[in-house]
């Protein structure tokens, strides 16, 4: 051993010197000879059926080489529909997008039509001369209107709009509820928002007529996902289908599953034989690309005097958005994530899914948590306003104890088993929080504020996120000629260096430096199996994967070196690439000797046992999921003329267990915050009532800034889970879940002169000055009454 | 006009300090000039109407949306991309150094923009303090970071260059 652990070091990104320099290679930078470029023919409407595509005039421009619509694909596409990824008996209605749709529509954006041209400029002039002949239909823009008994249906061939129905809880609710001392109830929406990853969806595909197969390079989350589903769609043997996934620009969810583009492009690509290529604009994105939060919670909390919580019950439904590519796992995640870290006896919580004519929701960074923490953080706001305790107080009352774990909350996960909370203290990283933040005297700070005309205000946000999700994530590790070492994983990155993270867990079990490991991620072509890189999943599953490929390995050098010295393999040790015997001046044989050995040297003869190639691959398994938790703290400042938040202070306490590289943890914290500071402050993706996109452009949508994201003061807590080799959990997307009730909980403190209540999220800074009038105009109208 | 009716002209221009040209229509924004005509494509486009940032390039000295300039309009200019930032020899500059020290980067799609925002602000802002910065960047969106760490590799970065100048 080098003695030397990089696991836990804060270790320089192996991605970074290609990206700074300019030499990354995202799709839209892969050039093939004799590509072709794509452009979409989109529905302008929500929901429409369509007769006649007249492509004619679109052919005659400069440059348009082909058009294709629905009947236009091959053969074996035709009525065809996109794998659904996550079944589930509760679904009434499965219905997942067409490559191109047939003769419906049911979103602004869902492609009926292909043009391709030897430029993007010809293709959109030819998308634009593409004459649908469209009949308009009614269309319905928000889950609650959905469900109303005179709704259009969104799907024209369906009785009603509900997707789904399923109801999740256990314990008596009723008679909590019968003999509770109090019961406070209210409602809460939720809105959507958008992905929005700085590079948008891309695809290049070439297909190979020798031998029959495809090359795809897509920007996805989950390569051998897509070639599942391309596999499923075109009826192909797998090894004739290879997907890469070159650099990616950013995911956050959206990017974990299979498009209609992503088999529309492969098809054509096929039909011409010439690579062709589409990269989605910012436009495409806001209109096609999955978003997801909408919510409506209508819930009631049954406590006792003290504050402590005896049942909560209630009802959600949730937005679909069109079609169910990712099923029903939202809202369930939702419903068993609400309890959080805290001991709820007893809980009902009664779903409806509903059909929307908007782009399809799918798992966003956090996927269905952020809205159920912001529930219950709220219900616990509301307790303490209500019994005039401090939040903070109301909190530590209920929180679940750090001597009950393992805790099993009664509730089953998404991946079918209970819910058992695996490690973690709620109160002390709730304790670490309020001290870091100064919450001891922030009541002072508050009211000389108040004094000074300013208003500040507190929140507090705890969470428990079920990270780390199976089935598995594999690597293999191999020793390669060179001396250097291999990793291959299905595991394809989106910005979380996992190469770097990799290289850190593999380095310390063969006695090598990170620098000496080379990664190769996200290809088919290199690992049989992958799954993929969402769920907060890598570290957790890749990761312990590499460790028991690299042990593996390990062993094959020390037997292989034991051979050749005539010694045991305990009398030897792993350092700096070489394999030694320990103690002694002199026998010494490196990786790339011993590799070269094992590669089909003629006349050699392997030691007994010995396997040929130095390599090994895991598949790590989990059987639960892994419980991160933590409590952030926020400070705002609210102008309560122009609706402005700005965030003063934020501080997060964060527990994933064992920390492989601190300054990558840090950095998904923060920047996971910024997404939570959008999604509780800026970022509406906003329809009107026919489901007509509002805000299609970062001009209409707004991002999280640097003047509107403060840097977060970020505090480690480390319980390893016992639930895998590196004691690792979740950390990808922590930063969000609670973000949205710690700032809005400070939004509502700091107006509490106003009596403001705040239960919804975004809340802009228009709807912060229509709050604080109404509530204005609430007063004045008590007081011409009394 | 080429016989197709299409708009094609040799446009030429100095990028990185080296004369480049190459044939493109009239209506080539110059981000997809360079990246498609020249094949730099470590200049990316993220939004294609001037709010991202991310295909900023430096054009006789001034930060420029890559997007909204036409290549035509960047005939005869002097160009600079991320490509030109590393000195000759491969080495990070100080401010690609700090980035990489700071952890300023996650995905890098932004990265180039906020490279050249940066390469073409902060020698006329030698003093500037973190609210200069983060206002300077307030034109560059980052969806994965959170700004923080980028901020901070900016602050070093000017300190390093002052050092260097004292």
């Amino acid at each position: 051993m080098t003695g030397q652990a990089f696991v836990g070091q804060s270790i320089k990104r192996l991605e970074d010197p290609d990206l700074l320099r300019g030499r990354g290679q995202f799709v839209d930078d892969i050039a093939l000879p004799g590509l072709l470029e794509a452009a979409f023919v989109r529905s302008p409407f929500a929901h429409a059926r369509f007769s006649a595509i007249d492509v004619t005039q679109a052919l005659e421009v400069p440059g348009v080489v082909a058009v294709f619509t629905a009947v236009d694909l091959p053969p074996e596409l035709h009525g065809k529909r996109i794998l659904l990824q996550v079944p589930n008996p509760a679904i009434t209605c499965p219905v997942t997008q067409e490559p191109l749709a047939s003769e419906e529509v049911c979103f602004v954006g869902e492609a009926v039509a292909v043009v391709i041209a030897d430029t993007r400029h010809a293709a959109e002039d030819g998308a634009e001369r593409v004459v649908v002949d469209w009949e308009p239909l009614g269309a319905v823009g928000h889950c609650e209107a959905a469900l109303e008994i005179d709704a259009p249906p969104v799907h024209s061939a369906m009785g009603d709009n509900v997707a789904a129905r399923f109801s999740l809880g256990y314990g008596d609710v009723d008679t909590a509820f019968r003999s509770a001392a109090h019961v406070f109830r209210e409602r809460y929406d939720v809105h959507r928002g958008t992905g929005n990853p700085m590079e948008c969806r891309g695809i290049v595909a070439s297909y190979d007529r020798a031998d029959g197969s495809f090359r795809v390079w897509t920007s996805t989350q989950t390569p051998h996902n897509a070639r599942r589903a391309l596999v499923d769609m075109f009826g192909m043997a797998e090894d004739r289908i290879r997907v890469m996934t070159p650099d990616v620009g950013g995911g956050f969810g959206p990017k974990n599953q299979m498009y209609p583009e992503e088999i529309v492009i492969p098809a054509v690509a096929r039909l011409l034989e010439r690579p062709v290529k589409w990269i989605e604009d910012r436009r495409e994105h806001f209109l096609t690309t999955t978003q997801e939060r909408d919510q409506v919670w209508e819930m009631q909390a049954a406590v006792d005097d003290d504050g402590k919580i005896q049942a909560i019950r209630g009802s959600l439904i949730h937005d679909a958005g069109a079609y169910l590519p990712w099923g029903t796992i939202m809202p369930y995640i939702s419903a068993s994530t609400l309890p959080g870290p805290y001991i709820i006896p007893a809980y009902k919580l009664d779903i409806t899914v509903a059909f929307t004519s908007m782009v399809p929701t799918t798992p966003l960074r956090g996927a269905g948590r952020p809205q159920a923490v912001f529930v219950m953080e709220r219900l616990l706001d509301l307790i303490a306003r209500e019994l005039k305790l401090d939040p903070a107080e109301v909190r530590d009352r209920n929180f679940i104890p750090a001597e009950a774990m393992p805790y099993e909350m009664g509730l089953t996960y998404r991946d079918g088993a209970p819910v058992i909370y695996d490690s973690g203290d709620y109160p002390e990283a709730q304790r670490r929080a309020l001290e870091r933040a100064g919450y001891g005297d922030f009541r002072a700070r508050q009211e000389a504020a108040r004094a000074e005309g300013r208003y500040i205000g507190i929140g507090i946000g705890n969470y428990v996120e079920g990270t780390g999700l199976g089935p598995f994530e594999g690597a293999t590790v191999r020793v390669l000629s060179s001396g250097r070492v291999a990793i291959y994983s299905g595991a394809a990155a989106t910005g979380q260096a996992t190469r770097t993270m990799l290289s850190q867990v593999c380095a310390d079990e063969l006695g090598i430096t990170p620098d000496d490991v080379d990664v190769v991620l996200g290809d088919t072509g290199v690992i049989a199996r992958g799954a993929g890189t969402y769920a907060s999943r890598i570290t957790v599953n890749a990761g312990s994967s590499v460790r028991s490929a690299a042990t593996q390995v390990r062993g094959k050098l020390l037997a292989l070196a034991a051979a050749k010295f005539e010694v045991s393999p305990d009398a030897l040790e792993l350092a700096d690439g070489e394999v030694r015997i320990t103690g002694e001046q002199g026998d010494r044989i490196s990786f790339a000797e011993l590799a070269r050995m094992t590669s089909g040297m003629p006349g050699f003869v392997l030691p007994k046992g010995v396997a040929p190639d130095l390599e090994a691959s895991g598949y790590f398994t989990p059987q639960q999921a892994t419980y991160s938790n933590g409590c952030h703290v926020a400070e705002v400042e609210v102008d309560p003329e122009t609706g402005l938040v700005r965030i003063l202070k934020y501080t997060v306490v964060h527990d994933c267990g064992t920390v492989v590289n601190p300054m990558l943890v840090d950095g998904q914290v923060q920047g996971g915050v910024a997404h939570g500071v959008g999604n509780a402050l800026l970022e509406r993706m906003v329809y009107d009532e026919d489901a007509n996109p509002l805000t299609a452009s970062f001009a209409d949508y707004l991002m999280p800034t640097a003047e509107t994201v403060p840097g977060c003061d970020i505090v480690h807590m480390e319980s390893p889970t016992p639930l895998n080799p590196l004691g690792a959990k979740g950390a990808g997307e922590g930063g969000t879940i609670p973000a949205p009730a710690a700032i809005i909980a400070a939004v509502e403190n700091a107006l509490e002169p106003f009596g403001v209540r705040i239960a919804t999220a975004p809340v802009t800074p228009q709807q912060i000055v229509q709050l604080i009038a109404e509530t204005q105009q609430d007063k004045q109208e008590q007081r011409e009454t009394a | 006009m080429t016989h197709d009716g299409r708009h094609r002209r040799e446009i030429g221009m100095t990028v990185n300090g080296e004369p480049r040209s190459a044939v493109a229509e009239d209506r080539v924004s110059l981000a997809d000039f360079l990246r498609h005509g020249l094949g730099l494509t470590g200049t990316h486009l993220g939004c294609e109407h001037g709010v991202c940032g991310a295909c900023t390039v430096i054009v006789d000295g001034q930060a420029v949306r890559g997007c909204l300039m036409l290549a035509v309009q960047a005939e005869g200019a002097d160009v600079r991309t991320v490509e030109g930032l590393a000195a000759d020899d491969g080495a990070l500059s100080p401010l690609q150094q700090a980035f990489m020290d700071h952890h300023g980067l996650q995905c890098g799609f932004c990265t180039p923009g906020i490279l050249m925002t940066l390469s073409a602000h902060l020698p006329q802002n030698p003093d500037a303090a973190e609210a200069e910065i983060r206002e300077l960047l307030s034109g560059n969106i980052c969806r994965c970071t959170g700004y923080e760490t980028i901020v901070q590799a900016a602050l070093t970065a000017l300190r390093s260059a002052g050092e260097t100048a004292r």
